[in-house]
Parts: C-alpha cells; sequence; structure tokens
C-alpha cells in the first residue's frame, strides 16, 4: 500500500466519522418575535433554548433568530433553518402560525412546535401555558393594593389568551374589592417599549396605581418606578430587578422542560404531533416571589391560591360568572371548558367597555 | 489642507462611483463592527452579501430575493417622481396598507367565487386605495398649502389603526376561532398574486419590472419627466416652461400612491396572504432608502433594491449561522445609507489638497 493511497483511505475515514458525528447531533431552531433582551417573553424563550443546550450539551445544537416580523419574513427565517439542517423548530409567537403550517408542509421530516396557536399537523404541535392561572393571583393581589381602585391593563392584542388574562384578573380583583374597576389600553404589539411606556403613563394619569401588562418589556415597570406609588408584575419573566416595589409578583413562563422533553423526543424517534396547555400545576406557569411590599395576609391567601390551583382543586374560571350584559356565562360551581377559554372573545361582566372588533 | 471645491456641474464619474465606493465603505467598516462582535468579518461578509446568492441553499433564497425587492423597487419607483420633482412624499407606507385593505376588501368580497377576473379587480382596487390615501396629502398641499411631509407620514399611524381594525373586525376570517386576521387569500386560487411561488414570482415581480421599464422611458424620454426633473432643479425655470405645479404635484403623488397600493396588494394576495394587525413590515419606509440609493433612476432603484434585499436575507443567515445579533444588521443597513451621503460629497464636490492658489 502506497502512502498516497493510505492517506486517502484515512480521509474518507475521517469523512464517513465528522458525518456520521454531524448526522447524531441533534439541531434545534428557536424563532423569536423580540430581541433575546426583551427582558420578557423572548427572554424567556431564549433561557429555555440555552436549558437545551446545557441538558443535553454536544449532541444538541441549537440555532435563533431573533425580532423575526410575523409573517413571509418568518416563513423564510423557518425555511432556512430547515435547509440548513435543523430537525425540530420551535416558533414562538402567535403570528407564526400560518407560516409555520405552510413550511411544515414542505419538510415532512423536520418537527414543528408553534407557541400559543391551534393549528395543528403531522409534523406542527401547538404548545402554550395557562397564562390566565398566573392572572388570577395577580388579581387578587391587585385588588387588595390598589388604593384608587382604579387598575390600569395594557393589552396587547385582543386575542384570547390576552382576554382570558383580562377576564381572570378582573375576576380575582372584584372578589376581594368590590370596587375595583379596569382600564384597558391595546397597545397592538408583543414589544415596544415606547409604546409601552406611553400607555402605562396614560393608565396612571387616569388614576391607576395598579398597573398590569400583556406585553413583553420592561418599560411600564420602569414608568410605575418614575411614578413612585405605583404597583406593577412583572410578566413574562421574573423582571426581579423591579422589585420588592414596584414589582411585587411575576408570572414567569417556564418553557425548558416542555423544551428538554420535546427535544429528546426527536431524538428518541418518539416525537408525535400534540396540543398541550400546561399551567401552575405543570410548571410551565410560575409565580414569582410575592415581595414584602405586599401585606403579609394577602400574600398568605395568595399563596394558598396558588396551592390550589396546583392541586387542582381551584380552576380560576368557576361559576358563577356573568357575561358583560348579565346573562348567565357560568351557573354556581361550572367550570370553563377549554374550548370556550380557547375562542374567548368577550368580557365578563362589571368589566366596561369594548373588545375592539 | 484639505479643501472641497464646488463642481460646476455634478461629475459623471462620481454619480455611479459613489454608490459602489459607500458599498465597500460599509462591508469594511461593518467587518471591524462584527470584527468587534467576535465574529469572523470575512465570514460575516460574505454571508451576507455571497451567500444568498451562491451558497448550497441559493436555490431557495434567490427566489426569495425577487420576493423581497419586489415591493421595494414598486414603491421606490413611485417616490422617485415625487422625490425629483420636490414633493417628499413620507407616506408610503400607509398607502401600502390601503393598497393592500382595498384589495382584498375585493378578493374577499367574492370569496368562495372562482373567476377570472377577480385578481384585476383587485389590481385596480389596490393601485386605486393607494391612490386615493395618498390624494389626501397632495390636495392639502396644493388647496391649503400644508406640508406634505407632515400629512403623509401622519397619514400611516392612521392607515396603521385601520388595518387593525381591519383585522379584527370586518374582515376577520370567521373560520378563525375569533383570532384576529383576514383569509388567506394566497389559499384562493382566483384572488392570488403568486403565478409559481417556488420560484418567487407573482404579479408584483411583473408589475415591478413594468414600473422600471416605465419609469425610465418616461422620465428620459416623455416631456412629463423633463418636467419633472426641471421642477425639481429650478421651480422658477419650471413655471416659465408651462409647468402647472398644482398638477404635477398631483400627479407625483398619485403615481406614488398608486404604485405603492399595488405593492400592498400584491403583498397580501401572495407572500403575505392575509390582512393582519401588523401585516405592513416597514417596506414604506425602507424603499425611502432604496430610493435614494438608487439615485432616483430606475435601474440605479433596481439594484439597490436587490441590494437592500440581499441584507435582508443574508442578514438572517448570519444571525441562524453565525449567531450576529439582529440590531448588527440594522446597523449595516443605516450605513448602507449613511456613508451613500457621505461619498454624496463628492458627485457635487472636488476635493483639493493643498494651499488655495492666489489667481
Amino acid at each position: 500500500m502506497t502512502l498516497k493511497t493510505l492517506l486517502a483511505g484515512t480521509g474518507i475515514a475521517l469523512a464517513l466519522a465528522t458525518g456520521a458525528f454531524a448526522q447524531d447531533q441533534t439541531k434545534v431552531g428557536f424563532v423569536y418575535v423580540g430581541p433575546v433582551g426583551d427582558g420578557g417573553w423572548t427572554y424567556e424563550h431564549d433561557q429555555a433554548r440555552q436549558a437545551v443546550e446545557a441538558h443535553f450539551g454536544d449532541a444538541v445544537e441549537t440555532v435563533f433568530v431573533e425580532s423575526v416580523p410575523e409573517g413571509p419574513d418568518a416563513e423564510r427565517v423557518m425555511t432556512q433553518m430547515a435547509l440548513q439542517g435543523a430537525d425540530l423548530i420551535f416558533t414562538t409567537s402567535f403570528g407564526y402560525m400560518d407560516a409555520t403550517i405552510n413550511v411544515a408542509e414542505r419538510f415532512p421530516d423536520v418537527k414543528f412546535e408553534h407557541a400559543t396557536g391551534y393549528k395543528t399537523a403531522e409534523n406542527v404541535s401547538a404548545y402554550n401555558a395557562r397564562f390566565y392561572e398566573g392572572r388570577a393571583i395577580q388579581g387578587h393581589i391587585a385588588g387588595q393594593m390598589t388604593e384608587s381602585n382604579i387598575i390600569g391593563y395594557i393589552g396587547s392584542y385582543p386575542i384570547p389568551e390576552v382576554i382570558q388574562g383580562i377576564n381572570s384578573a378582573f375576576l380575582h380583583a372584584r372578589e376581594v374589592n368590590p370596587d375595583v374597576e379596569f382600564r384597558i389600553i391595546w397597545a397592538y404589539t408583543w414589544f415596544d417599549p415606547a409604546k409601552e411606556a406611553e400607555a402605562a403613563s396614560v393608565l396612571i394619569e387616569q388614576g391607576a396605581d395598579v398597573i398590569l401588562q400583556h406585553t413583553d418589556s420592561t418599560a411600564p415597570q420602569a414608568a410605575a418606578q418614575a411614578a413612585g406609588n405605583v404597583v406593577t408584575f412583572g410578566q413574562a419573566s421574573d423582571m426581579a430587578e423591579f422589585g420588592p416595589f414596584p414589582r411585587v409578583s411575576s408570572i414567569i413562563d417556564d418553557w425548558a422542560p416542555y423544551y428538554i422533553e420535546r427535544t429528546q423526543a426527536v431524538i428518541d424517534g418518539t416525537w408525535e404531533s400534540s396540543n398541550v396547555w400546561h399551567g401552575i400545576p405543570e410548571g410551565m406557569v410560575a409565580i414569582g416571589e410575592i415581595t414584602d411590599a405586599v401585606p403579609a395576609e394577602v400574600k398568605a391567601s395568595a399563596e394558598a391560591m396558588i396551592e390550589a390551583i396546583r392541586a387542582g382543586e381551584y380552576h380560576p374560571f368557576t361559576g358563577p360568572i356573568n357575561y358583560q350584559d348579565g346573562s348567565v356565562w357560568l351557573e354556581d360551581g361550572e367550570v370553563a371548558d377549554d374550548e370556550t377559554l380557547l375562542g374567548m372573545n368577550f368580557y365578563i361582566e362589571g368589566l366596561t367597555g369594548e373588545i375592539p372588533q | 489642507m484639505i479643501r472641497l471645491e464646488k463642481r460646476t456641474a455634478p461629475s459623471q464619474f462620481w454619480t455611479y462611483a459613489a454608490p459602489l465606493l459607500a458599498v465597500m465603505l460599509t462591508m469594511a467598516c461593518g467587518g471591524l463592527l462584527f470584527a468587534a462582535l467576535g465574529k469572523d468579518p470575512f465570514v460575516t461578509i460574505r454571508t451576507i452579501f455571497w451567500d444568498p446568492l451562491f451558497s448550497e441553499f441559493a436555490w431557495y433564497y434567490r427566489p426569495q430575493l425577487l420576493i423581497k425587492a419586489a415591493p421595494l423597487v414598486l414603491i421606490a419607483i413611485g417616490l422617485s417622481f415625487g422625490f425629483r420633482a420636490g414633493v417628499w412624499n413620507i407616506g408610503a407606507e400607509g398607502q401600502y396598507i390601503l393598497g393592500a385593505i382595498c384589495g382584498a376588501a375585493v378578493g374577499l368580497a367574492f370569496y368562495p367565487t372562482e373567476s377570472v377576473f377577480i385578481l384585476p379587480l383587485m389590481i385596480m382596487a389596490g393601485a386605486l386605495g393607494g391612490w386615493a390615501w395618498a390624494m389626501i396629502p397632495g390636495v392639502l398641499r396644493v388647496k391649503f398649502g400644508t406640508n406634505e411631509i407632515l400629512v403623509s407620514l401622519m397619514l400611516v399611524y392612521v392607515a396603521q389603526n385601520l388595518l387593525a381594525s381591519m383585522a379584527l373586525g370586518v374582515m376577520r376570517n370567521p373560520d378563525a376561532m375569533g383570532f384576529p386576521g383576514s383569509r388567506n387569500l394566497a389559499r384562493y386560487p382566483s384572488a392570488t398574486s403568486w403565478i409559481n411561488e417556488s420560484a418567487g414570482l407573482h404579479w408584483g415581480v411583473v408589475f415591478a419590472f413594468i414600473a422600471v421599464i416605465f419609469a425610465y422611458i418616461t422620465l428620459s424620454r416623455h416631456i412629463f419627466g423633463f418636467q419633472v426633473r426641471l421642477s425639481g432643479q429650478s421651480p422658477r425655470a419650471a413655471r416659465f416652461a408651462g409647468v402647472n405645479p398644482g398638477l404635477l404635484v398631483l400627479i407625483c403623488m398619485g403615481i406614488s400612491g398608486a404604485l405603492a397600493g399595488l405593492a400592498g396588494l400584491f403583498e397580501v394576495a401572495g407572500p403575505s396572504g392575509l390582512i393582519s394587525i401588523d401585516f405592513n413590515a416597514g417596506y414604506g419606509f425602507t424603499a425611502i432608502i432604496v430610493a435614494f440609493l438608487g439615485r432616483l433612476h430606475p435601474v440605479g432603484i433596481l439594484l439597490a433594491a436587490g441590494l437592500m434585499a440581499l441584507t435582508y436575507i443574508g442578514g438572517e443567515i448570519a444571525q441562524s449561522n453565525l449567531r450576529l445579533p439582529a440590531a448588527a444588521i440594522q446597523v449595516l443597513q443605516g450605513m448602507l445609507l449613511f456613508f451613500l451621503l457621505a461619498v454624496d460629497v463628492l458627485t457635487h464636490y472636488r476635493v483639493r489638497i493643498g494651499t488655495r492658489r492666489i489667481a
């Protein structure tokens, strides 16, 4: 055997080895709607991505693209990830739904996971968190923290997920404080610090001394801090840097266990299309530390409510609950079904104003 | 000592060389920026400017360039008429939205009938919608002397709210379980603007090329093109030459509005597919950069739109393959305009090194 053939042989062996290695490594892509530094929604998804990397080490490679507009751009980013060999792609915003379905049709071997939508396919799963469970705790605390009895709410888009949150927070605020009122501003954005800060300021000027937000940045927290006597809650992420006041608690989205589980399923070849909606019991929704700015008895009752939800003893939408016009939605003791909640497009009794149509 | 000396006429050489120099300076400074971020500058520049065209997956990216560039070309061509004549339509984004709304409204009204007349009707409605939205600042300027920059820009925000209310209200897909957004027009055979989706070909691409040819002929051969150029260079001379300034404003606003409306319609009936709350992705504003990058010249605009599309698509590849932050791509795009304006000095001025000689 000459040196030349020997070298060629080693070269081929090496190429085969690296090729095999590349196939062994599972590639997971993430498409983000905001920047990874938003401190809220996208930040938590990216934390979960990092958790996937930490959990699997070299067995998994992750890629991500941030600030992807919902629409044709999202479709291109997903296609590009699939072309580059991604095995599993998480698309983390409601507006990516149609794009995810379209791309999934073209790449039947790639698995897709779409957050907060309702369409699934053979290789597309949907996953969502029961944020309204966290909103119940927020409403419970907020109703007792407010002195002006006006609670401001920054809505993102009038979609069921956001309306569930408003209804849940309002229901539990009214439960502890019959005089409480909600002022709702629709920001029509998930992430726009300038718009969010402006919305917070307007609400504070209207007398709100508690601000709840369904948008992703920390700008409302900063606006509340500047105002001095306004209570806020962390949204999607803990936002602990604004504690112990104005941020008195938070809803934390913990995607890491789900992302690790689904990645493992792809590695094992056991991945199947599913549609999950997890909450406090499964750990997808967590409540951030309730600070000492909240009176001890309020904190204790809030924690009791968290435990009741965790144990499955309490559903935040338990009747009697009426529609906004006073007609009956849920009878005494009746629990809302998931289908109604997933398509929720109505306010409950006591809320003023209309959902933008 | 370095001095700038005004040229008697703009330099022919630098008119063409300046954009190229600007692109090269952008690459050089962008490379420094990427190096500072800890990325290999050569790999990054190659990923952004080369990979979309010639890499392994270029068969997918090349059609995407067409999709991304077509609305930019359409809008920028329209804007170039006004910008040459000193009519500043900054609100193409709003006209783009209105074109999409009006065009989609026609398509949705006919759903689910199939007919060959639906798309042509939608195209007309789209152009008309954009035109009408542009007529507001146009007429206000002609009749009351308002500033069309402010009026057209403010109307963008009005249009955005109108879009949101359409997506949530009358145009909402009845089968979407309360979620906002209209039916998908791309899946409605009679209404879709796609000709061949995998080739990136939709009617917007065809119209973009037609617009380039039409604009080239109008500007270089037709009396209207002469009037436009004259009005921009010397409004007084234009008046003596018999140009009706009010009419010129209306025509320029009308052309840019109609083309922006068309761009919106083709986007909503093809790549985007549906009217959603944030359907507009900033094409109307990016087109302003494209128009200037392309020297307000039709062929220049074609090239500039291609270049912008390249930075968008290459930028996304760089993000996912090299973990480059999205903001770095935006800085790169900003640099491009900055250097172009800076290098423009060479077109109008001569750089003299040495002391001034006394004549």
